[in-house]
C-alpha cells in the first residue's frame, strides 16, 4: 500500500503544526516548488560533570555561597574558577557573604524553550563586598518597577537542592 | 576580494538546504567574473555556527562536496556570532600566508529547522552551561543586562546627574536610553527598504519600536535581530590574481580579532586600551570593560586599525557594516570602535553621524553621512543567519567600494558616494569574540 501524499501548505507555520500531528507535510512556496518536510525529534541525556566546580554546587546544597580566591595574587572571584585568569595560579575556596548589591538587571518576558514556562523572570548580576567579580542569578520577590542598580539583595537557597545554579537566588534585602 | 554573493535572507527557505543555499550564492559570485572558474579556486574556508541547527556534523564537508571542490583543501570555521567574520579572515590568512592564491570563503545557517524558542536555546548554549544557561538560557537577557549597566554608567551619571532620587534617575535614564536605541532600529529598518536581500525592511517610527513587544527589559522586539536562513560567499585572492579576474578588486588592508570572558560575571574592572586619539585622563573614573562595553571589540578594532594605518576611524572610514544583533550593541560598538569616546555613544547616535545622508528618517539627523553605520540595514533588518552574516557584511562592503550597489540592489539609494574604505565588524556571544576587517577600493 502506498502512503498517501502528505498535505500541502503554503504557510510554513501550518507545516510546523501538521508535522507534529502526522509526521510529514509538504510546503509549497511562491514559485510552486514543493518540499517534503518531516518531524525529526532529537533528545539526549548527558553525564555532566561539574569537575573542578563541584564544591560550589555542593556548597549551595548546604546553604553556602562559595567563591574562589587566587593563591598567587589574592583576587577573589564571586563566580568560582579553578585557576586565576590574571596570574594563572590555582585558587582556593572561600565563603562569600550572602548579601550583595545589584550591579545590573533585566526582566525577561521570554526565554529559551526550556524556560518559557517560567517567564517573566528577573536576572541580575550581583556584586559582593570583598569580591572582584560578579555572580549571575535570578532575582525573585520583586517586580520590574522595584528593581534598581545598587539595590541590596539577600541570597536564598533551595531546600531540596537540584545541584544547579538555580539552587541559589536573590531577593531584596529587608 | 574579487567577488561575492548572497542569498536573500529569510525566516525560512524550506526549498533549499544549506548546500543549495551556498551553491546559489557561489554561482552568483562566480557569474560576475568569466575567467574565475572552479579550477582557479585553490581551496575553501566554510563557516556555520551551530551543528544543532543542521543536525548534521561536518556540514561544511557537504558544502565542499556539493560545490565540487574536492579534493582541494578546506576547513570549517566556527566562532559563535563572529563565525562569518572569522571565516572571511581565515580566507584572508590562507592567501596572505602564501598557502593559496585563490580562496573561497562560504558561510550559511539554516535556523528555520527548529522553532524560534528552541533556536534561542541553541544560541544560549554558547553561554556557560554550569553558571549561565540554567538561569534562563536567553541571549537577549544577557544583552539587556549589559545595556542596563551601559545606561547606568553613561546616562544616569551624566544627563540625569541632577536627579536626586536614585530610583527616579535610573527610570529616566532607561527611558532615555530606550528612545535613543529606537533611533538605531528605525535607521537600520529604513535603510533596508532599499536592500532587496534584507529580511525585514520597514518604515518604523520611534514609538513603533518602543511599543513593540517587550522581550527582555529594556529591549523590545524591533531592537533585536531574528533567526534566518541564508548563505553568503566571498572570494579572496592575491593582488596578482585579482588583476587577472577584475578591474575593480577590493583590498583587505587590516584584520583584527579580540576576545573576552565567556561569562559576563568575570569581566574585569580595569583600564581602557586607548585609541590613538584618546588619553588615559579621558577615562579616569571608568572601570573597564565591566559588563557595559565590549573589550573584544576594542581589541579587534585596535589591531585592524594599526595594520591599516588608521588613527582616526571616524574620518578615515567611509562606512561600517557593524554587527547590530541588538540596537544596544550597535551603540556600545560605536564606542569600542572609536567612532566616539566611551560614554558618547548616545549623543553620537542623536547627532545623526551614523545615519545615511539624503534618507528621510522621521527625526533630525544633522550630522548624517559623517560615518554611515549599517547602510545595508544591518542584522536587525537584513537577518542573522549566523555563519553567513559576517560574509554578508563583506559582500555589501565590497559592493559599496566597487560602487556597484545600484546594480546589485537595483536601487542606487544606499550607495555611499565615492566610498573608498570601509570596515566590517562581526561579534560573538556577549562580546566574547569580535573580528574587524578593513576593506579598501583597490582600483
Amino acid at each position: 500500500m502506498a502512503r498517501p501524499k502528505p498535505k500541502v501548505y503554503a504557510k510554513f507555520r501550518d507545516v510546523q503544526e501538521e508535522i507534529l500531528r502526522t509526521g510529514a507535510a509538504i510546503f509549497k512556496d511562491g514559485n510552486g516548488v514543493e518540499s517534503l518536510i518531516i518531524d525529526s525529534p532529537y533528545s539526549i541525556r548527558y553525564i555532566h560533570s561539574y569537575a573542578e566546580d563541584s564544591a560550589f554546587f555542593l556548597g549551595l546544597a548546604e546553604g553556602k555561597l562559595l567563591g574562589s580566591k587566587c593563591t598567587g595574587c589574592g583576587f577573589v572571584y564571586a563566580t568560582p574558577r579553578g585557576h586565576c585568569m590574571e596570574c594563572g595560579e590555582p585558587t582556593k575556596w572561600l565563603e562569600l557573604p550572602t548579601t550583595g548589591r545589584v550591579h545590573s538587571w533585566t526582566t525577561c518576558q521570554f526565554g529559551s524553550e526550556a524556560f518559557l514556562k517560567e517567564t517573566p523572570y528577573n536576572l541580575c548580576l550581583v556584586e559582593f563586598d570583598g569580591a572582584g567579580s560578579l555572580l549571575l542569578a535570578r532575582l525573585k520577590d520583586c517586580t520590574q518597577d522595584e528593581i534598581w542598580v545598587g539595590m541590596p539583595v539577600q541570597a536564598k537557597f533551595e531546600p531540596k537542592a537540584k545541584y544547579s545554579i538555580t539552587d541559589v537566588w536573590f531577593v531584596p534585602k529587608k | 576580494m574579487v567577488t561575492g554573493g548572497v542569498t536573500k535572507f529569510a525566516k525560512a527557505h524550506p526549498a533549499m538546504d544549506f548546500r543549495l543555499m551556498v551553491k546559489k550564492a557561489y554561482d552568483a559570485a562566480l557569474s560576475e567574473i568569466p575567467n574565475l572558474t572552479k579550477e582557479r579556486i585553490d581551496g575553501s574556508r566554510i563557516s556555520y555556527f551551530s551543528d544543532h541547527f543542521t543536525r548534521q556534523l561536518k556540514a561544511a564537508s557537504m558544502v565542499q562536496d556539493y560545490l565540487g571542490l574536492n579534493p582541494k583543501g578546506s576547513v570549517r570555521i566556527e566562532w559563535g556570532g563572529a563565525t562569518g567574520g572569522e571565516c572571511f579572515q581565515a580566507a584572508y590568512e590562507a592567501v596572505a600566508s602564501g598557502r593559496m592564491d585563490v580562496c573561497l570563503s562560504a558561510g550559511f545557517e539554516t535556523m528555520s529547522r527548529v522553532q524560534t524558542w528552541k533556536g534561542n536555546e541553541f544560541i544560549a548554549l554558547a553561554s556557560d552551561t554550569n553558571y549561565d544557561f540554567p538561569l534562563g538560557g536567553f541571549y537577549t537577557g544577557y544583552y539587556a543586562l549589559m545595556v542596563m549597566r551601559h545606561i547606568q554608567e553613561y546616562l544616569r551619571k551624566t544627563r540625569f546627574a541632577h536627579v536626586k532620587d536614585e530610583r527616579e534617575a535610573q527610570r529616566l535614564a532607561i527611558a532615555e536610553g530606550s528612545r535613543i536605541m529606537a533611533l538605531v532600529s528605525v535607521k537600520n529598518h529604513l535603510n533596508a527598504l532599499h536592500n532587496p536581500y534584507a529580511q525585514y525592511p520597514k518604515q518604523l517610527s520611534v514609538d513603533d519600536v518602543l511599543n513593540s513587544e517587550m522581550i527582555s527589559y529594556p529591549l523590545t522586539r524591533e531592537q533585536i535581530c531574528t533567526m534566518s536562513d541564508g548563505a553568503a560567499v566571498a572570494v579572496l585572492c592575491t593582488g596578482e590574481r585579482a588583476r587577472e579576474f577584475t578591474d575593480t578588486p577590493v583590498e583587505v588592508i587590516g584584520v583584527g580579532t579580540g576576545t573576552d570572558t565567556m561569562r559576563l560575571a568575570d569581566r574585569p574592572f580595569g583600564t581602557v586600551p586607548l585609541m590613538p586619539n584618546e588619553r588615559a585622563s579621558d577615562y579616569a573614573n571608568l572601570d573597564y570593560p565591566g559588563v557595559h562595553s565590549f573589550r573584544a571589540g576594542r581589541a579587534a578594532g585596535l589591531e585592524a586599525y594599526k595594520m591599516a594605518g588608521i588613527t582616526d576611524p571616524k574620518r578615515e572610514l567611509d562606512f561600517i557594516e557593524l554587527h547590530d544583533a541588538y540596537a544596544s550593541s550597535e551603540i556600545q560598538t560605536y564606542e569600542d570602535l572609536g567612532l566616539c569616546r566611551y560614554g558618547e555613544g548616545y549623543s553620537f547616535t542623536e547627532s545623526g553621524a551614523p545615519f545615511l545622508k539624503g534618507m528621510k528618517y522621521p527625526f533630525k539627523t544633522p550630522k548624517a553621512g559623517e560615518i554611515p553605520v549599517n547602510p545595508s540595514g544591518g542584522l536587525i533588518a537584513c537577518g542573522h543567519p549566523v555563519g553567513a552574516t559576517g560574509l554578508m557584511q563583506g559582500v555589501f562592503a565590497f559592493w559599496q567600494l566597487q560602487g556597484t550597489i545600484a546594480t546589485h540592489f537595483q536601487d542606487p539609494t544606499l550607495q555611499i558616494p565615492n566610498a573608498k574604505r570601509g570596515a566590517i565588524h562581526s561579534h560573538a556571544g556577549t562580546g566574547s569574540a569580535v573580528t574587524v576587517s578593513i576593506l579598501q577600493r583597490g582600483f
